[in-house]
């Protein structure tokens, strides 16, 4: 897998409480769910799975189960004793990547770069679900909408950067521009 | 090389499997974009994916206000007795505006013909028509006005039956996953999980498939049926029967099919000599991130043809399946 963050991060990390992160990510999550109701409508009958997003690189493992228009998000700091629908291990900036539309999860899983195990048709639904809902920076943080471009823009240059930093596969995206690389 | 005027009606036929990836075909280039309903009438019938009534109308809203043609796939067969999920497909297409519908079924297509005769109609490649006779009768029969033909044939035999079937066009698949077989004609998925792409529209159904995770070495199964096993950093592909690598005559290989994908960029030149109208990108149940890619990357290989220039025949091995490419049976190079 490629894109791993230095064991220094990793480190650090892991002696962060779990419980500021994880209220962190819901409200992320549930902004992001609620700029995109399109969603949940998408993932059907998946609605209510729970997921376990799991980045590789990091101590701990996001626990997803969207609902209505809200998400219940659980972050653990292994996910061999949770119980879960489905597992997607990937490093942290290739699962923000394939959030994001960046990469293309099929190019990323056989290039080996992703993992996935249990329900396999509920993995495809979320990847599904979320090509669909074109999910970025400034819907998941609430930026104001005459803010948003700038902002996504910035955003983009940002993990433009950290993507090369961390020797993460090239993007391809919509918005990669004229090549591969963003 | 074809002269300009013959450059006008090119077409690029790029995926769309949902509304998101339709935009981004055609802000990408597309000529025209192909796409399903959400049901099992389209062969990309997988979970999350395809568009609703409400998605398709916008979708070739947004399609036409670009002028990009919409096309819409119902290339299952009909099954017995459930005839109305298909011919309402075929309704609702047409009300929406669809260019053309893509059918496979005969019966399915006697009934677009007659209940919408004014409804441009492409054969689907699931039709596996891969004679003159039987493009003929399809379009003399139903004026069915574009064929897409099986991805068996060599370029001479293309040539060839480009040349027959005129005036019914011909499409043919030019980047993404192969199928082994004479399309519209496979068994395996059924036999390993009685769903087919020909009826219920999705080849291996994710329901089925399992992938298993032992030390560094992945296992994908279908149906109960272990299909390959991956090494350590080791290319992986689709878990398909047809794809997956068996232990035969003391030797393990791929029996059926390499997990590669079909890139026929370097052979545009010569696929446009011999008249083919439209080329085909596979990939509905691919990303935004695939699209964009192999969409821009193609419309420029065929501008760059139009205008005298050269292409770039190596960027688009990364998205492909196994991470490598062949030019399948336009070439027959296979052992």
């Amino acid at each position: 897998m490629r894109g791993i963050l230095p064991a220094i991060v990793t480190k650090i990390a892991g002696i962060l409480p779990l419980m500021p992160m994880e209220l962190a990510a819901k409200t992320l999550i549930g902004n992001a769910l609620a700029a995109r109701p399109g969603l949940v409508r998408r993932l059907a009958e998946y609605a209510g799975a729970t997921f376990a997003i799991d980045p590789v690189d990091c101590p701990f493992v996001f626990l997803v189960k969207a609902e209505g228009e809200g998400a219940e998000v659980k972050m653990v700091r292994d996910a061999d004793g949770a119980a879960y629908d489905a597992r997607i291990k990937a490093p942290l900036i290739v699962l923000a990547g394939m959030i994001d539309g960046t990469y293309d999860g099929d190019a990323l899983f056989f290039s080996r770069d992703l993992s996935i195990e249990g329900d396999t048709e509920a993995v495809l639904a979320l990847r599904n679900a979320l090509e669909d809902a074109e999910i970025d920076p400034a819907s998941a943080l609430r930026v104001p909408e005459r803010f948003a471009g700038p902002f996504n823009r910035s955003a983009e240059l940002a993990f433009g950067f950290l993507r090369s930093a961390l020797h993460a596969p090239a993007a391809s995206g919509p918005k990669a521009g004229g090549t591969f690389d963003a | 090389m074809k002269t300009p005027d013959a450059w006008k009606h090119v077409e690029l036929i790029c995926p769309a499997g949902t509304p998101a990836g339709l935009r981004t075909a055609v802000d990408a280039g597309a000529h025209a974009v192909y796409c399903g309903f959400r049901d099992e009438t389209n062969a990309r019938n997988f979970p999350g994916l395809n568009f609703d009534r409400a998605e398709m109308r916008a979708g070739i809203a947004y399609a036409h206000d670009r002028g990009v043609k919409a096309l819409v796939a119902l290339n299952t067969f009909m099954r017995a007795g459930e005839v109305d999920l298909w011919k309402r497909g075929v309704d609702d297409a047409v009300a929406a505006g669809a260019d053309a519908l893509i059918l496979a079924d005969v019966g399915l297509i006697a009934y677009a013909s007659r209940a919408h005769p004014k409804q441009r109609l492409h054969l689907s490649v699931q039709a596996a028509a891969a004679t003159a006779e039987a493009i003929a009768f399809y379009h003399e029969r139903f004026n069915v006005k574009r064929v897409v033909l099986p991805r068996v044939l060599t370029v001479d035999e293309i040539a060839k039956l480009t040349k027959t079937a005129r005036p019914c066009e011909t499409e043919v698949f030019v980047f993404g996953g192969l199928c082994v077989m004479a399309e519209g004609r496979c068994s395996l998925s059924s036999y390993a999980t009685g769903k087919s792409p020909n009826m219920t529209g999705v080849c291996s159904p994710p329901s089925h498939v399992d992938y298993r995770e032992d030390g560094d070495t992945l296992t994908a199964s279908v149906g109960g049926f272990t299909v390959e096993r991956f090494a350590k950093d080791e290319a992986a592909g689709y878990p398909t029967l047809c794809k997956g690598r068996f232990c035969s005559q003391g030797k393990t290989m791929h029996l059926f099919e390499d997990p590669v994908s079909l890139n026929a960029v370097e052979l545009l030149p010569k696929l446009i000599e011999c008249g083919v109208t439209a080329f085909k990108i596979e990939g509905r149940q691919r990303g935004r991130a695939y699209i964009a890619a192999v969409v821009k990357a193609f419309r420029r290989a065929l501008d760059s043809l139009e205008t005298g220039g050269a292409m770039d025949v190596e960027e688009l091995k990364r998205l492909t399946e196994g991470q490598s490419a062949t030019t399948g049976a336009y070439k027959k190079t296979w052992r």
